[in-house]
């Protein structure tokens, strides 16, 4: 089980103290699944990141009682110095994984041919974004952590990606993050509205989705980034 | 462990050995992970660890012969001096300063919950001291070997003084690290720290050498104990050194905790946006 428990995150800005997180808790069984609704800025990716372990919160506990993956969102967890092989091994390294069974897989799913073997520096967007997918299907997590943004993106991409994780891991947990409601709708069985840094439960997910459209969405032009 | 089991790891309950096993797991990878970057993997690769601060040596040993300074007076052959001197300052300097831009360098990997701060230090120092060490044992070999410079007098109090240098440039190097990591302020004030301090450092002269009052001074800086130990262990009777190792000791284990204070604070303070 996964249990985040009065959970406050506090950054120091230069405008003083800015609370994101207040006093947020749940839990999510093994083999269950939440999608956190949120528009831009109401913390979703730091409640990620703390998740993770990435970050510390301010105040409160996370307990982890399942294997929690990093953040899947395009970018962040690897060094842009070293080529996508050399990412895979660091990895699997200190996720205790044998890579070498592991580089075919990840060579054909992130096609990157020759890039594979060239400084990650040199990617495009795309291919980080597939590179970062597959670096996270080789570590077998319990819970996945996904940002939206893997689940968007090109459709070939998208249908790939809906594949390994939904269909393929589907025994796994995972918390999805997304400010589309939509997204939610379709890949999550219970769902959360992040808003003003507090967590709001609703008993299933068109309540949730009922509520973040109607009440949190007086201008519809605020969904798009 | 600088960090409590459940927040390092993935179960709740962590014991002490298997928060050991992850550490000494990534800090394997982040190893690996530094050679390539730092060396890359063409030409010499990582023989550079131990090539770059032999080159500094040697340059400097050949620049202080071609002056022809006759240090006191008294006979030390100028190539040790050099070498004791030089390979001090390298063991002290260089893994402070590799540990000011590490996090910076590693941040994405920081990403990864059992990467830590601590970690990346830690790796970071462990090459350093490496590097400085091997180049210091492959310089004296081959000098040796060639008649540039005598064998040591005491090769037990050599060791001990070059392991209190270690400890001094670990400890030293935590500071700065787990400093710079908490606010870059720390890494603008600690390069020209550095420089001032080098001349200070008891590379360039034995504190026999200085006026009396001045000696007070310069042996409140913890590394010159070191040198003059090692000076004294490499040069024996020839040399009148001074040096307080339990003195440095004591210095070094303040800056330890002090060091592991600031990496601890740095790591709970970790921000990614």
């Amino acid at each position: 089980m996964l249990a985040v428990e009065r959970v406050s995150k506090v950054y120091i800005t230069r405008h003083g103290k800015h609370r994101v997180l207040k006093d947020v808790s749940f839990t999510l069984q093994r083999g269950r699944n939440i999608g956190i609704l949120g528009r831009n800025g109401a913390g979703k990716s730091t409640m990620i990141r703390l998740i993770s372990g990435a970050e510390r919160p301010t105040s409160g506990r996370i307990v982890r009682g399942m294997r929690v993956s990093w953040p899947l969102a395009f970018g962040g967890a690897f060094q842009s110095h070293l080529t996508g092989l050399d990412n895979l091994k660091f990895v699997c390294r200190i996720y205790g994984v044998d890579y070498k069974p592991l580089v075919p897989a990840v060579e054909e799913f992130t096609e990157l041919g020759d890039f594979f073997r060239e400084p990650v520096s040199h990617y495009s967007h795309g291919m980080l974004t597939r590179l970062a997918f597959a670096l996270s299907m080789a570590i077998e997590f319990d819970c996945f952590l996904i940002d939206e943004a893997m689940v968007v993106g090109d459709k070939r991409f998208h249908d790939r990606c809906h594949y390994e994780l939904f269909k393929k891991r589907k025994d796994r947990a995972y918390i999805l993050v997304s400010h589309d409601a939509n997204v939610i709708r379709q890949y999550c069985e219970s769902a959360v509205v992040l808003h003003d840094g507090s967590l709001l439960a609703f008993p299933n997910v068109d309540a949730a989705y009922e509520f973040y459209q109607t009440t949190l969405f007086v201008n519809p032009e605020d969904v798009e980034r | 462990m600088l960090t409590d089991a459940s927040e390092r790891n993935v179960s709740a309950e962590t014991s002490f050995f298997e928060a050991l096993k992850v550490q000494s797991r990534v800090m394997h990878a982040l190893m690996l992970r530094e050679l390539i970057t730092r060396f890359g993997r063409d030409n010499l690769g990582v023989l550079w660890l131990v090539g770059e601060p032999m080159m500094f040596t040697l340059g400097v040993a050949t620049l202080w012969s071609a002056a022809g300074l006759a240090h006191g007076g008294i006979g030390i052959p100028i190539v040790a001096f050099a070498v004791t001197g030089y390979s001090s300052v390298l063991m002290w300097r260089n893994a402070a300063l590799h540990c000011t831009d590490g996090i910076g360098a590693n941040k994405p990997l920081l990403f990864h919950r059992s990467v830590q701060v601590i970690d990346v230090l830690l790796t970071r120092i462990a090459l350093e001291v490496a590097g400085a060490t091997a180049s210091f044992i492959t310089l004296s070999l081959v000098f040796i070997y060639f008649g540039w410079m005598p064998a040591p007098e005491d090769l037990f109090l050599v060791i001990q003084g070059w392991l209190m240098l270690a400890w001094f440039g670990a400890s030293l190097a935590l500071m700065i690290g787990g400093g710079t990591a908490l606010s870059p302020l720390v890494q603008r004030f600690w390069h020209p720290v550095s420089y001032l301090l080098f001349p200070l450092s008891g590379a360039a002269f034995m504190v026999d050498w200085l006026p009396t009052k001045f000696q007070q001074l310069v042996l409140l800086l913890p590394m010159v104990h070191g040198v003059e130990a090692l000076r004294h262990g490499y040069f024996g009777n020839v040399v009148t050194a001074h040096f307080d190792l339990a003195y440095m000791a004591a210095c070094c284990l303040i800056q330890t905790f002090v060091g592991m204070y600031l990496v601890r604070e740095s790591s709970r303070r970790m921000e990614f946006t």
